[in-house]
């Protein structure tokens, strides 16, 4: 009993995984001395700024820097005349396309960037900016999909051959000039034949609006080439350093070896800042030229407006069943507007991401999928927002396509579910759509969130508040928003995973220094995950070294391994993987010391929390301090000195984090607005690593669910003018719209991985977005109301109300 | 351009004497002339709050004032609450509660809620919300903020109970 507890006190003394360690990032954050990439000053420093296009669609005539070149403090003034020489006029993009760097001829999005001004601070170059004089020819702009696959009008001409034809895009053959790819999964002659057979089909058009991540933080960087050493140093808001040093490396010449790409701390990124923009490219060359480091920072409107928007799908659906409720098929078309470049960050071989894991958690036998690309005057990106590629969109459309059969069936929308589950004994579940599930408990999960909100009790209240609203006595409706998730993570197996070439592994490098304590550094970087704190945490347990003396290090590329940097949830899952495996690599170094040490055979001494005990004889011990210290200061035959350890882990299978999530919603019928009385949220993110940052993660993925499924969008009007340009418009909730989370879990550990754990951050969008807007259209159900589609702002709730004849 | 205008400034109880144009920001000021890199700009249109800095003790937004409009003020920013070995109550109160994650809405976050309790120092939930929503956070869902600042509250009243 004794020796347990003291077994016990050592292992808490690590601060290991499964404890609430508070965060080592907090000291600097909460003083104001965290360094994001605008406290980065730099001698000689200059500023660069945009000049950008106020059309959506224009030829560009003339551009004449003249006048802004006359200002005082004006350096440079940088057009495509002035990078095509250097082949930096146009850059590949992350999706097989390319992009300009300054409009090439033409424009395609309203704010596109034309010309790049340099001057020697940040009000000089925006005064410059506006001296810059262009000249445009209004085109015709196309900005629905739709229209734009018939439309005359040529967005891309450098896609369309001299005599007219198309040549093939990256992702095979184009049916139209505005077309891009055509991505089909699964089995559409079996398909369409189980939905024509099926003895109910419902069928559902929904949009799922263009948003934007917007982290707090906008992107931008510091350029510094060091022309005596050849040596370009980039300091930026990236969310993949390691790719961005490579693709800088690729698109310039400069040899890799020779560029440092650094990201500092980072105000967020929820993927915004994954994709390689205008901005660094010109600061890099603007730096080239004039010798000094520039600066570009983008403010708020440039960042909504041309940097990396998200979602934009159009998705046509069918869904097949039995009268009894029992799926049998899914059919779903996808029309998605990329807007003027192909800029979607995915796989290569995913041009839709991983949209095909819209079979969500259901064991559907037959499906089928097919996503259309197309370019629009809108701005290109296509990033995954809070969510791993287009997961979001899939886990939406599944999760509405379930609401909108159960209305079609007469039936209760959570025992639909429940039917449908793939069951525990199913896993590993080899999906319609090509994947295989490695875990999960859904079933387990679904009934303890059920109970956890008293369901029924639920249903009954609402069915009393619908004869109370008939009957007049209010003017309250009440919503249920049932969502079941289940989320692809971790990207992934090289096998099937690469950005540009780039196998999507991650990576672990650990120095145990002598005194033991440690450095690990790691190919991803925390934009707030707090990685610092849990990945010393996951080594705290593996090697037996108190997390507090261990220092995470991420985001320099000239020490830290490469990797392919944190977004889609693969910190935790690739990097996290590769943390355990370079820890337990020494670990089997240090069993081989303390075997010296206790001279026993190597196999008669075994890890015990934070020692090597003699098997059979724990008072013979030597601890991990000890052995760190043994490593550098003992011959030890047979054995090199130092205690050092590298992993690259190529993880065999995505995890599969999943959710139950319910939301219980008034809505006032006469105003539209929306009060969340209750939102419930049961993750299962496999082994959990620190339940307290895991609850952040979920209270804040929750709120940016909130945020994109009742009101936040980027509109644009008929000519392309971004109507939700500034923080006025475009919806970021604050702490008087945001509700108080209940959250709760299972843990179903993922098979493959070495610790377990699936990864969490973006579980919460995920499964948020359609728990939100279940829970609007759940209100209205009773009225007749089938599908609305989102944003579920205040005036479309209040138009749904009016359509349904709510109003009198 | 503009004729220079004297300034003078008490920033963090520094004296600061300079030249500077009449449409220079004052978040301009602390971050680029002053090194106080605390305070960021998130939007520049004083809807995002992570600039919050308090000027003659009211909360403002410095990234839409002028430093000329704040010629002969004192001004307070987050490196002004609390030092390394003698933390503000807010700044544990954060870290104890996880307020924050990326960090970047923080040094406002905290400089706000500092004037809040101030200005209520036994604020409900409500008002807690109410009284930080001119701030905005896109990693926490507020939640824990909350928490922070009530926590910090209850410090502060608890330990002017036990002066008492």
């Amino acid at each position: 009993m004794n020796k347990e507890i003291t077994r016990q006190e050592r292992a808490d003394a690590l601060g290991g995984m499964g404890c609430k360690r508070k965060r080592v990032e907090d000291a600097r954050f909460t003083q104001g001395k965290g360094n994001y990439v605008d406290d980065i000053k730099l001698p000689g420093m200059l500023f660069g700024d945009f000049v950008r296009s106020p059309y959506a669609h224009a030829r560009i005539k003339s551009i004449n820097t003249d006048r802004a070149m006359a200002l005082d403090g004006v350096v440079a003034v940088l057009t495509a005349d002035d990078l095509r020489p250097l082949g930096l006029h146009w850059m590949p993009t992350l999706a097989g396309d390319k992009q300009m760097v300054l409009a090439d001829g033409k424009v395609l999005f309203q704010g596109q960037e034309v010309a790049y001004v340099v001057a020697k601070d940040r009000y000089i170059a925006a005064d410059a900016v506006e001296l810059v004089d262009v000249e445009y020819e209004e085109l015709p702009v196309v900005v629905d999909p739709f229209e734009a696959l018939k439309s005359d009008t040529v967005l891309r001409e450098d896609l369309v051959a001299e005599d007219g034809s198309l040549p093939d895009g990256a992702h095979g053959p184009r049916k139209h000039h505005n077309h891009i790819f055509t991505w089909e999964v699964g089995e559409k002659d079996a398909t369409e034949q189980v939905v024509s057979d099926a003895a109910v089909v419902a069928e559902e058009t929904m949009y799922y609006h263009r948003t934007h991540p917007c982290p707090l933080e906008t992107c931008g960087c510091v350029a510094s080439m060091d022309k005596v050493n050849g040596k370009l140093t980039l300091y930026g808001t990236f969310q993949a350093p390691h790719a961005i040093r490579t693709v800088v490396s690729l698109i310039s010449g400069i040899e890799e070896h020779n560029i440092r790409v650094v990201s500092p701390d980072i105000g967020g990124g929820f993927g915004n800042k994954v994709g390689a923009y205008p901005g660094y490219v010109c600061s890099v060359v603007a730096s080239i030229v004039t010798g000094v480091p520039v600066k570009w920072i983008e403010d708020r409107m440039e960042n909504l407006m041309t940097t990396a928007f998200a979602r934009d799908y159009w998705m046509k659906g069918k869904i097949a069943a039995t009268p009894e409720g029992k799926i049998t098929g899914l059919w779903c078309h996808v029309t998605a507007d990329h807007g003027g470049f192909d800029a979607c960050a995915d796989p290569t071989k995913f041009p839709a991401g991983f949209m095909n894991i819209c079979t969500g958690s259901y064991d559907i036998p037959t499906a089928y999928l097919a996503v259309d690309g197309v370019y629009t005057n809108k701005a290109p990106g296509g990033v995954s927002y809070r969510c791993s590629f287009r997961v979001t969109e899939a886990v939406y459309f599944i999760e509405r396509m379930i609401e909108v059969l159960a209305i079609e069936l007469n039936m209760d929308a959570a025992e639909l579910r429940r039917i449908n589950f793939i069951k525990k004994d199913q896993f590993p579940y080899q999906s319609a759509l090509g994947w295989e599930y490695d875990s999960g408990d859904y079933h387990t999960a679904w009934d303890k969130a059920l109970k956890a909100v008293d369901y029924e009790g639920l249903r009954a209240e609402q069915a009393q508040r619908v004869e109370d609203f008939k009957a007049g006595k209010t003017r309250k409706l009440m919503g249920i928003g049932l969502t079941h998730f289940t989320e692809i993570v971790g990207a992934g197996p090289v096998k099937n995973c690469d950005i540009l070439g780039l196998g999507m592994f991650d990576s672990c490098e650990i120095r145990i220094h002598p005194t033991g304590s440690a450095i690990a550094r790691l190919g991803t970087i925390s934009q707030g995950q707090g990685h610092a704190t849990t990945f010393a945490q996951i080594l705290a347990t593996e090697i037996g070294l108190p997390a507090d003396n261990i220092t995470i290090e991420e985001g320099d590329t000239d020490t830290a391994p490469y990797g392919l940097g944190t977004y889609g949830s693969r910190s935790t899952p690739v990097a996290g993987a590769a943390t355990a495996m370079a820890g337990r690599k020494i670990r089997a170094k240090a069993q081989m010391i303390a075997a010296y040490l206790l001279e026993v055979h190597d196999d008669d001494v075994e890890f015990d929390v934070d020692r090597f005990v003699v098997k059979g004889a724990p008072e013979k011990f030597k601890t991990m301090k000890e052995i760190a210290f043994a490593a550098y200061n003992q011959a030890i035959p047979g054995i090199e000195p130092g205690l050092e350890a590298v992993s690259y882990y190529d993880p065999p299978n995505m995890t599969y984090p999943f959710g139950a999530y319910i939301c219980v919603m008034d809505i006032d019928v006469d105003t539209g607005v929306t009060d969340i009385r209750r939102f419930y949220a049961l993750d299962d993110c496999g082994t959990r690593i620190n339940p307290m940052i895991i609850e952040g993660q979920v209270h804040g993925g929750l709120t940016e669910a909130l945020a994109v499924a009742l009101g936040q969008e980027i509109a644009y009007d008929d000519m392309g003018n971004v109507k939700t340009g500034t923080l006025m418009d475009f919806f970021l909730p604050t702490a008087w719209e945001v509700p108080n989370y209940e959250t709760d879990h299972t843990v179903t550990p993922s098979p493959h991985h070495p610790i377990g754990a699936k990864g969490v951050g973006e579980s919460p969008h995920v499964g948020g977005v359609p728990c939100f807007s279940n829970a609007v259209n759940d209100a209205f159900r009773a009225f007749g109301l089938r599908h609305t589609h989102m944003p579920h702002d205040h005036w479309r709730i209040w138009k749904t109300a009016n359509e349904l004849g709510l109003h009198g | 351009m503009a004729k220079k205008m004297h300034i003078k400034l008490t920033v963090n109880g520094q004296e600061e004497e300079f030249l500077a144009e009449p449409r220079e920001l004052l978040i301009h000021t602390l971050r680029e002339r002053l090194n106080i890199t605390g305070p960021h700009i998130g939007c520049e249109t004083s809807h995002c709050g992570a600039c919050t800095v308090t000027v003659n003790g009211k909360s403002v937004k410095s990234c839409t004032m002028f430093v000329a409009q704040a010629d002969g003020a004192d001004v307070t920013t987050i490196e002004g609450l609390g030092s390394p070995d003698n933390l503000h109550v807010l700044q544990r109160a954060f870290k104890e509660n996880h307020g924050l994650q990326c960090g970047f809405c923080t040094p406002g976050m905290i400089t706000r809620a500092s004037k809040l309790l101030e200005e209520n120092p036994n604020p409900t939930e409500e008002e807690v919300r109410f009284g930080m929503a001119g701030n905005l956070c896109r990693c926490t869902g507020y939640q824990n903020i909350v928490k922070s600042i009530l926590a910090a509250a209850a410090e502060l009243n608890s330990a002017k109970e036990a002066a008492e």
